[in-house]
């Protein structure tokens, strides 16, 4: 029965290719925020604190940093920056701070996820300290203002002379029980958040 | 080409089958439910294809008549929905690819002088999980809250986030579709490797069997894919992961980029047979062999290579930077290199032919012309800077039905005219074939030609409702429609007909220019053919 086994044969390496894409189709999710990182696309900032240390600053140039705010549908926050807009040196620490308000009768745990505009900029903007490493709950009723410390890396090229950051919150109470036994991208941070 | 079909000996095979009584076919329900015979098989690929292609059309009956006049009239726009997504899913999954997969059983060995597929046992799991998969899909419509209702592109977080609990059925169904498509996928590769005749080298296969095989390689590396992403949605969905959530460090927009890296070799998965149907049928009808064999081979290969690195073209709205908006641009161009390359190909083969137009040839013309069409607005939707216009409207719908329907679908049917009097004995009733053909060119343009202007007007897709100024065209959309509906119950007529045996018999060559291996066999084809193997010079 040479057909039969020579058949087997084929069939065990197709299944294997089978199996290969199966897993391929996995690893596409890490792929893509390699891919992202790599390309600086995806206007992603880093999800850990930064240390500042001996970072030089540039006084000759002056980069303009806009914030905005936005709440996902459902999310009944009152959420906005107290900071619009900001001139810094690249390098120079600088502390912003925004202000939350739960108004709904229920106490509402958030997530903050930031976006920077034009992606190519994220990898630059480098923050050592921020509300969005970890999730911030909120009593009913209850405000905050929570900082967020950040320097521009000097390194940042010429032809940027403004970028934007807008910070999305998610109302994530439902699944916050389930992230405090999971590692989660942004919370292993220890940097402290305002409340 | 032309040599592949010289076999020395034919005849004995045949003599061989029926001295020894080889025909002994099984009778009853469980003829079918058990059988190994890649006849059968491809059989019930066939009719099921055709009854998935009947449920699915009439939910596009569903569709038109409600966009038959502007407001909303029959259908809740949630159910509306539906429609559109289980449409999708049916025509894609439950009837192009089987109706494939039913022409490769049917013919692939034949083609290549095997006696059955490598795997028969397998082959007839592959086909028998598919009803149940779509008996679930369908039996989600019943549920409460309805059926899928996001899109046959199921994007996230359309299908994780605002979906219903019929989510976890359509997961499953499209798993089991995938391992069926899978499975017949292995077999066609392994009886092609592994089965051919002595004689049948690489380059002497029939371009069906060749375009077959490419299309079995692209399925088996992006079924999984497929695989994954549905699960990635169930588990988001139902067990609290955050693939595609950004509240959780997911990302939506990966969801697109992964459903299209599956999506985009799925379309060429569903239009590289209908190139070698078209690549068999146009020899025949012009009484000359293929013009530019090797080059169609070298095409098909290209065509799925290519199809790998195109898949952000369905993406250009969702902001991506703009070097790489370049890239994919370019990238979808150059595929239409190879696929004029098959057009002219099949040009040239009819210039200075002696052609016929039977019905085989007149659906593969039709083929040519439409499915060039399709080709060109393809290559208008290409363009990045115009497709921020084109995007999401239905100028993409009439798109992709000229290639899906004019092409992949006109295909299939110019398939079964061409081989459906081998299989059966008899020639069918070419009247009613004629009514088909003229019923179907008419209508079919009649509904989808004018979605180029309501698209290019501005028209959304997916929508059970629109501005008045569309209302004209689309009262004459849903009449091309219905006709075009109804001129499939013709073609039903006929194959009842035909499945019963009636009409006049056939020769085994059937057509005057026919030529290769499948055309050497009696007609109707034995139940068992070349078990001794024919020699190809």
């Amino acid at each position: 029965m040479t057909q039969a086994s020579a058949n087997n044969k084929m069939v065990v390496k197709l299944i294997a290719i089978v199996i290969g894409m199966f897993g391929f189709g996995f690893a596409l999710v890490p792929l893509y925020d390699v891919f992202c990182d790599i390309a600086g696309i995806n206007g992603k900032t880093e999800g850990i604190a930064a240390v500042y240390q001996s970072v030089e600053i540039d006084e000759s140039r002056e980069v303009t940093v806009e914030f905005i705010t936005r709440t996902n549908t459902g999310m009944p926050w009152e959420f906005r920056a107290e900071t619009k807009r900001i001139k810094v040196h690249p390098g120079e620490l600088n502390t912003v701070s925004f202000y939350v308000r739960n108004p709904a009768s229920s106490n509402i745990i958030a997530q903050a996820i930031p976006s920077v505009s034009p992606g190519t900029a994220a990898i630059y903007l480098n923050k050592t300290e921020c509300f969005c490493f970890n999730q911030q709950p909120l009593q009913a009723g209850a405000e905050a203002y929570m900082p967020m410390q950040f320097y521009v890396d000097p390194q940042l090229p010429e032809e940027i002379t403004f970028f934007t950051l807008q910070y999305t919150l998610y109302d994530v109470t439902a699944r916050a029980s389930d992230l405090t036994t999971k590692p989660n991208p942004f919370m292993e941070s220890s940097a402290q958040s305002g409340e | 080409m032309s040599k592949a079909t010289e076999v020395i000996s034919p005849d004995t095979s045949v003599h061989h089958d029926e001295h020894e009584h080889h025909d002994h076919i099984p009778k009853g329900i469980t003829r079918w439910l058990f059988t190994t015979n890649h006849k059968d098989i491809g059989t019930l690929y066939l009719w099921f294809a055709f009854i998935m292609f009947l449920v699915g059309g009439a939910m596009a009956m569903v569709i038109r008549a409600e966009l038959f006049q502007p407001g909303l009239q029959i259908v809740e726009p949630n159910f509306f929905n539906q429609m559109t997504t289980v449409h999708g899913l049916i025509m894609v999954f439950g009837a192009v690819m089987p109706a494939f997969t039913g022409l490769a059983n049917w013919l692939i060995p034949m083609m290549i002088g095997a006696p059955d597929m490598a795997l028969p046992r397998m082959n007839n799991w592959s086909f028998w999980i598919l009803p149940g998969a779509f008996l679930i899909l369908l039996s989600s419509l019943f549920m409460e809250g309805g059926g899928p209702a996001f899109g046959w592109t199921f994007y996230a977080p359309l299908s994780t986030t605002y979906s219903g609990d019929s989510t976890a059925l359509f997961v499953f169904s499209v798993h089991i579709m995938g391992i069926s498509s899978i499975m017949g996928a292995i077999n066609v590769i392994v009886t092609i490797f592994n089965m051919r005749a002595p004689g049948m080298t690489w380059m002497k296969m029939p371009l069906f069997v060749w375009t077959w095989l490419i299309t079995a390689f692209l399925l088996i590396a992006v079924m999984p894919v497929l695989a994954g992403a549905v699960t990635m949605v169930l588990t988001d969905k139902f067990f609290g992961t955050s693939f595609f959530d950004a509240a959780g460090g997911g990302d939506p927009v990966m969801f697109q980029h992964i459903f299209w890296f599956f999506g985009h070799p799925e379309v060429y998965i569903m239009i590289l047979p209908a190139f070698g149907i078209i690549s068999q049928i146009v020899p025949t009808f012009s009484r000359k062999p293929l013009f530019g064999y090797a080059s169609m081979v070298y095409a098909t290969a290209s065509i799925a290579l290519l199809s790998f690195v195109v898949w952000a073209h369905h993406m250009f709205t969702t902001g991506m930077p703009v070097y790489m908006e370049m890239f994919f641009m370019f990238a979808t161009m150059l595929i239409s290199v190879p696929t004029g390359v098959k057009v002219f190909n099949w040009v040239a083969t009819m210039w200075r032919g002696s052609l016929t137009f039977e019905m085989p040839m007149m659906f593969a013309i039709a083929f040519i012309v439409l499915f060039t069409i399709g080709g060109l607005s393809g290559l208008m939707l290409a363009i990045t800077p115009v497709d921020f216009q084109y995007h999401d409207t239905y100028f993409v719908v009439a798109h992709f039905h000229y290639v899906l329907v004019t092409g992949a679908v006109f295909s299939i049917m110019a398939a079964v005219y061409y081989w459906l009097p081998k299989w059966t004995g008899k020639m069918y009733n070419t009247t009613l074939a004629k009514w088909h053909f003229w019923c179907s060119l008419v209508s079919v343009n009649v509904l989808f030609f004018p979605m180029h202007f309501v698209g290019l007007a501005g028209m959304p897709r997916r929508i059970p409702d629109y501005a008045l100024q569309f209302a004209d065209f689309n009262k004459w959309i849903s009449l091309g429609g219905f006709a075009f509906g109804l001129s499939q119950l013709i073609f039903l007529a006929l194959l009842i007909k035909a499945c019963k045996k009636q009409g006049e018999p056939v020769s085994a060559q059937v057509w005057d220019g026919a030529e290769g291996l499948e055309w050497e066999i009696p007609s109707p084809a034995p139940y068992h053919t070349f078990e001794t193997p024919p020699l190809v010079k």
